[in-house]
């Protein structure tokens, strides 16, 4: 029997590549996200290429009472759930953030309190169910504050957190959590920005997350070459890193 | 990392040919909103689509605002009975085919690439091997969804709206922004081709060959030597192919019949000095690749991506060419003067040494948009790196192809003058009464359309 998977999240272009890479080795899709347009459009662009079966449903991360329900649709639609991708987040605006905290707050609950209660609730029914895992997209921005992101940076460093603590609590149940820390990717968050640099497509993330899953990694950097700048990034000593302008 | 405010700086944006350079705002939307969002908010900036980039001139570029709508390419529906696809502009012959192709359907016409976008194919009205039987892309083409200045989206077909269809395919964007497209696939019992690949000694004998094969086979082309002269002016490698049956495979292939293995392909990995495709390093190609098959005759069963899409297997062949870039010349001569005008084009080209890596020949059959290339006679593409010289040959070749009532592909052009364009393209009056209609303001714009005056209102040049 083939998996089925729940991808929340399921319009950004991440997202739409893994589940796309899902799809082609022939699991069952059930796929989230707020848009219902651009997520209809993509499930029926999945059930094309790779004749599987999706379906969709409306998702907002910010909608918390709502997150419950979906768990319920997607089993409803697959019948079972192997696993739980989680792809959520914006970069926000930092300089707006640091003149007005409700935009800071904002950043903050997309990217980490609304992905912390839909992972809750993926997590107590896998833990249930002793079997499955989760995916879920973090950022190299939350290995260490910086100037130029750290409400970003934050939120993602709290996720970082709050799914190695699930790990830890999950591994008794035989679900696997794998986080996911991208460096530049090639999608609309640095669309013609200037600073990017060794920038990943979409399919290549989504084939490290792949094979990171197939190899039952905890963490992946992708490409693979972040987790190096990142150690390097951390182990500049606080006093000096206070006046670099990374 | 970086944070959210900064500015999108310009970028220098080419075509294919890497020629001419122009400096462009892109955007690049990944959902339809945000696409509606640029036409209506860019504040009556000039806009215009840009698929995969594999125009070889300015006709995908626009300086104000060029939307690239790769991002834009989900499948929506797919009927196994009609085997009509409906997708998204930014859906490449490449994932069409290599979706389709197992489950045995294939596109009913395609062109030499397949890196090129389902709305590029439209907006250039493409042709393939075989144009002279199955007409151009447009032909297959059920109906598209079109978005105007408006940000109103309007269906048309060749019934619905028939006017902006026939000025949309072939129209290169100029119309609006291809949203949408329901094409028409071909059902096929194999991945193969049974080619058949004949050496001509010459033009002549090249003509009559196409006359004698083309009623046997669906896909028609020629390579030809076009430094050769004398005696051996227009030598050619011709080559003909058919979808293959089951029965023409081999026991390998019959096992898999609808399933390619994946090939490895290389790339190009830097800009090749730009002197290096000279006149006697490309003589001694051309007599390589002429001579390399030794028979006259050789028959074959071969994959449908080394019929079609040889050139695919190099990637980023285009720095063959230099930094400097190239410019693809292709034109069209009307049958009856056909054989007279490629004399005299290939004892140009032989004389001056301005022949280039094969060049290739096939036949056309009639023309679909109003702005579309085909019409029915013999083309001929000519790749030409770009050096001092290089425009005063063209604009021979251009008068000479005004001479025998034949035209210049603007998919592939970069420097065609707004009177040769007049000249060439004789139902463009038409295709701007359409244009005057629903882009009044020139909302739709490209470098190549302000160099040929291709505009509505803006019509200066009296025909």
């Amino acid at each position: 029997m083939k998996e089925a998977v729940l991808v929340v999240g399921a319009t950004s272009s991440i997202a739409r590549s893994l589940a796309s890479k899902m799809g082609q080795q022939g699991t069952a899709l059930h796929l989230a996200a707020r848009d219902r347009f651009e997520v209809e459009r993509i499930a029926k662009d999945i059930a094309i290429r790779y004749q599987v079966p999706v379906s969709w449903s409306i998702f907002d991360a910010l909608d918390r009472d709502s997150h419950a329900d979906l768990l319920q649709k997607a089993l409803d639609h697959l019948d079972r759930l192997d696993g739980v991708a989680v792809f959520l987040g914006e970069l926000g605006n930092q300089e707006k953030a640091q003149r007005e905290f409700d935009c800071a707050e904002q950043i903050i609950h997309s990217n980490y309190t609304g992905v912390a209660s839909i992972l809750t609730h993926a997590a107590n029914y896998l833990e249930k169910q002793r079997h499955g895992f989760i995916i879920c997209l973090s950022s190299v921005a939350g290995d260490r504050g910086r100037q130029s992101n750290y409400v970003y940076g934050a939120a993602k460093g709290a996720l970082s957190l709050f799914l190695q603590g699930l790990r830890n609590r999950l591994a008794k149940s035989n679900v696997r959590v794998l986080t996911v820390k991208p460096g530049f990717v090639d999608t609309k968050m640095t669309f013609g920005k200037s600073g990017m640099f060794l920038m990943a497509k979409p399919e290549q993330v989504a084939s490290a997350v792949i094979r990171a899953l197939q190899k039952n990694k905890l963490v992946v950097y992708v490409p693979w070459f972040w987790f190096w700048i990142m150690l390097i990034i951390r182990s500049i000593p606080e006093f000096l890193f206070k006046r670099l302008s990374l | 990392m970086s944070s959210s405010s900064s500015s999108v700086p310009k970028q220098p944006l080419s075509g294919w040919g890497r020629y001419p350079l122009v400096d462009s705002y892109l955007q690049r939307p990944e959902k339809v909103s945000s696409l509606t969002k640029i036409i209506q908010t860019a504040e009556n900036k000039p806009v215009l689509a840009r698929g995969a980039g594999r125009s070889y001139g300015d006709a995908a570029i626009c300086p104000s605002c060029t939307i690239i709508t790769e991002r834009l390419n989900r499948m929506l529906a797919f009927d196994e009975e009609s085997g009509i696809l409906a997708c998204e502009t930014g859906v490449t012959i490449k994932e069409i085919v290599e979706i389709f192709s197992p489950r045995g359907w294939f596109l009913a016409v395609t062109p030499g690439t397949k890196f090129v976008t389902v709305g590029g194919a439209i907006a250039f009205d493409v042709h393939g091997k075989n144009h002279y039987r199955d007409g151009s892309f447009s032909r297959h083409v059920c109906n598209l969804k079109l978005m105007l200045a408006s940000g109103e989206v309007v269906q048309c077909s060749s019934q619905e709206n028939s006017d902006l269809f026939w000025a949309t395919v072939g129209g290169m964007g100029l119309t609006g922004i291809i949203m949408e497209v329901e094409i028409a696939l071909r059902p096929i019992q194999t991945a193969y081709i049974k080619a058949k690949s004949i050496k001509a000694k010459n033009l002549d004998e090249t003509l009559a060959l196409f006359e004698e094969y083309e009623p046997q086979y669906q896909y028609s082309v020629a390579w030809i030597d076009c430094l050769a002269s004398g005696q051996s002016l227009g030598r050619s490698r011709l080559s003909f192919g058919s979808h293959a049956a089951i029965a023409d495979l081999n026991q390998e292939q019959q096992a898999a019949p609808l399933k390619l293995k994946p090939k490895p392909s290389c790339k190009v990995p830097f800009d090749f000095p730009a002197g290096l495709l000279n006149r006697y390093t490309m003589s001694c190609f051309n007599a390589f690749y002429y001579h390399r098959q030794r028979s006259w005759q050789v028959q074959s069963v071969v994959d449908y991506d080394s019929f079609f899409y040889p050139l695919d297997f190099l990637r980023d062949w285009n720095r063959l060419y230099g930094k400097r870039g190239f410019i693809q010349y292709q034109c069209v001569f009307p049958t009856e003067v056909s054989r007279e005008a490629l004399v005299r084009v290939l004892q140009l080209c032989a004389q001056k040494g301005w022949g280039t890596f094969l060049a290739v020949l096939k036949r056309l059959g009639s023309q679909e948009g109003w702005l579309s290339f085909p019409t029915p006679g013999f083309t001929l593409a000519l790749d030409m790196p770009i050096k001092p010289g290089l425009e005063r040959f063209l604009v021979q070749l251009d008068r000479l192809v005004i001479e025998y009532g034949g035209r210049v592909y603007l998919a592939k052009d970069a420097r065609l003058s707004p009177e040769a364009f007049r000249s060439m393209y004789p139902h463009f009056l038409r295709w701007l009464e359409v244009k005057s209609q629903i882009d009044p303001y020139n909302r739709f714009s490209s470098a190549m359309s302000k160099r040929l005056q291709i505009e509505s209102a803006k019509e200066r040049i009296k025909v």
